[in-house]
């Protein structure tokens, strides 16, 4: 527990003074450490990731354990099993977004789709195209192959999103640019939950004649999306936001009309050449269990999450003033919650509510110290960004859980504004940007 | 609904619910209970026999799974979580 928080506890500790750093430490050390030996935290960051649902992990194991062939095996049963189960999956993948099978390439996992839809598109485009139009809160490793594109010679519009989080049409209209090949914009961003336009884009993308690529590792099974409604060409998938396996995703590829895209690597030529690599058909199976699963329980997992989320998010504008929700209330998916807890630093929330799992924005990015860039794109101040917690509430996820969570998270922001003397300023009526810091 | 069929839905929901108490993970268990609790009131209604059947028969596959689920769960708890601790209940 040390090991793993040890960044937030520097931060944390490193916003007290000397004195209370040692009370600090004590009052923590001496009931908690005891406390958790014997039991876990809840878990409430579900956009890290979520644990496997049991159908899931039933579905798999008669892979792990007797039909372990190659699934591109030709000339024995051993193969033709693993690659009826392999093609079984497709089929559930597919179903879940309204696709055909032959447009699903399994990968593995939502950073290897975005990477293979950014740099494949351009890259086989590129003698008539070099340009690529996303967004600034994109994922990490849409943003990184962007970067990567630009140092190859392309050109990489990075709109910007409006305080709510969502980007305006009129900007993507106007980024165009003769030579666009790709648009990509993600339906459900990972720190905030909102929801992005992506219906409208499809259309806007398609008048132009831009491919549209959308990550949409956080809103597949969760959000009904439909690849030909929404008009999208590429989307990427991953298993393990889904109650699937950690290491699959997978990436719809429209044929028609047909998207090319050149491999990120060589090999067997595996689904369809675009992904060379024997496909890992214990998880392949998860993924498709994990799709089938999410579409017959996403109504009911929606409904059941919204009113969990509703209640956390009651419960502790209720009791504590200054809270701020990240993102735009009314697109997004419930599920997942951005509260920025102002005059309170979230490291320090964080380390103080140890026996819940929650994070403050990105696993990718939580062993940084800077604000996270999605909430400095939505224009949030810098210590906002910096009291910021995201709540992740998912299909395992119970009243009980979320009741807990909301009394601690009540206690302790309560208790660390009391010891904040810039609380104490507030509550004195100083209005703190007007102070003028001095630098000693 | 014959009382055959009616006997039989009681019985293995009344199973389904049994064997779904014995899993490890608090959230395993609180959910496949909730779950069932929720799906057999959503479907109490259906008085088709075919449409029951058909359910019945699902049932019986989601206790197969239930069952062998809760014995690997079992192979392979952990500790319980905070929440489980009579002291904060």
């Amino acid at each position: 527990m040390l090991l793993l928080r040890r960044a937030g506890a520097l931060r944390g500790l490193a916003a007290f003074p000397a004195r209370r750093r040692l009370s600090a430490a004590s009052e923590h050390g001496g009931k908690n450490s005891d406390e958790q030996s014997k039991f876990r935290p809840l878990y409430m960051d579900v956009q890290a990731t979520t644990p496997l649902d049991p159908r899931v992990l039933d579905s798999m194991l008669p892979y792990l354990i007797c039909y372990y062939g190659n699934p591109h095996s030709r000339t024995h049963a051993y193969g033709w099993e693993s690659e009826t189960a392999m093609e079984q999956a497709r089929r559930q993948v597919a179903s879940l977004i309204g696709a055909d099978p032959r447009e699903i390439i399994f990968t593995s996992g939502a950073t290897e789709s975005n990477n293979l839809a950014i740099k494949g598109v351009a890259r086989f485009y590129k003698s008539r195209k070099k340009h690529i139009i996303t967004t600034q809160t994109e994922h990490k490793c849409v943003l990184d192959s962007c970067r990567s594109l630009e140092a190859e010679g392309f050109r990489v519009t990075y709109l910007p999103v409006k305080r709510n989080g969502l980007i305006d049409l009129k900007e993507l209209e106007n980024a165009f640019q003769p030579d666009t090949s790709l648009v990509s914009i993600m339906t459900v961003n990972n720190e905030i939950g909102v929801k992005q336009p992506v219906c409208d884009i499809g259309q806007i993308c398609r008048s132009h004649k831009v491919f549209f690529h959308t990550d949409a590792a956080q809103a597949i099974g969760k959000v009904p999306v439909d690849v030909n409604d929404t008009k999208i060409d590429l989307m990427s998938i991953s298993g393990h936001k889904i109650y699937g396996p950690k290491g699959v995703g997978a990436i719809y590829v429209r044929r028609r009309p047909r998207v090319r895209l050149e491999p990120l690597q060589s090999g067997g030529g595996q689904e369809r050449g675009m992904r060379s690599g024997t496909v890992p058909t214990p998880l392949a199976v998860g993924l498709g269990a994990a799709c089938e699963v999410a579409q017959q329980e996403m109504e009911y997992d929606h409904k059941r999450i919204s009113l969990l989320a509703n209640q956390l998010v009651t419960k502790i504008m209720k009791e504590i003033p200054d809270v701020v929700m990240n993102g735009d209330p009314e697109h997004r998916y419930p599920g997942c919650i951005n509260l920025s807890f102002a005059y309170v630093e979230g490291e320090s929330l964080l380390m103080a509510l140890k026996d819940v799992a929650l994070s403050s924005g990105s696993a990718c990015t939580s062993a940084s110290l800077e604000p996270s860039y999605v909430l400095r794109a939505i224009g949030t101040d810098e210590d906002l960004a910096h009291s910021s917690i995201r709540f992740g509430i998912g299909r395992f996820t119970t009243e009980e859980e979320v009741d807990y969570t909301v009394q601690k998270c009540i206690q302790h922001v309560k208790r660390l504004r009391e010891m904040s003397p810039l609380w104490e300023m507030v509550q004195d009526g100083i209005d703190l940007k007007s102070i003028k810091w001095t630098q000693h | 609904m014959a009382a055959s069929s009616r006997a039989e839905v009681l019985r293995i929901y009344r199973v389904l619910l049994r064997e779904s108490q014995r899993f490890a993970a608090y959230g395993y268990r609180t959910y496949a209970i909730r779950r069932i609790r929720d799906a057999f009131r959503e479907n109490k209604h259906i008085k088709d026999s075919a449409e029951i059947q058909k359910l019945v028969n699902k049932a019986k596959e989601n206790l197969d799974i239930i069952h062998r689920q809760v014995t690997i769960g079992q192979m392979y708890s952990t500790q319980k979580l905070v929440i489980e601790n009579p002291e904060n209940t």
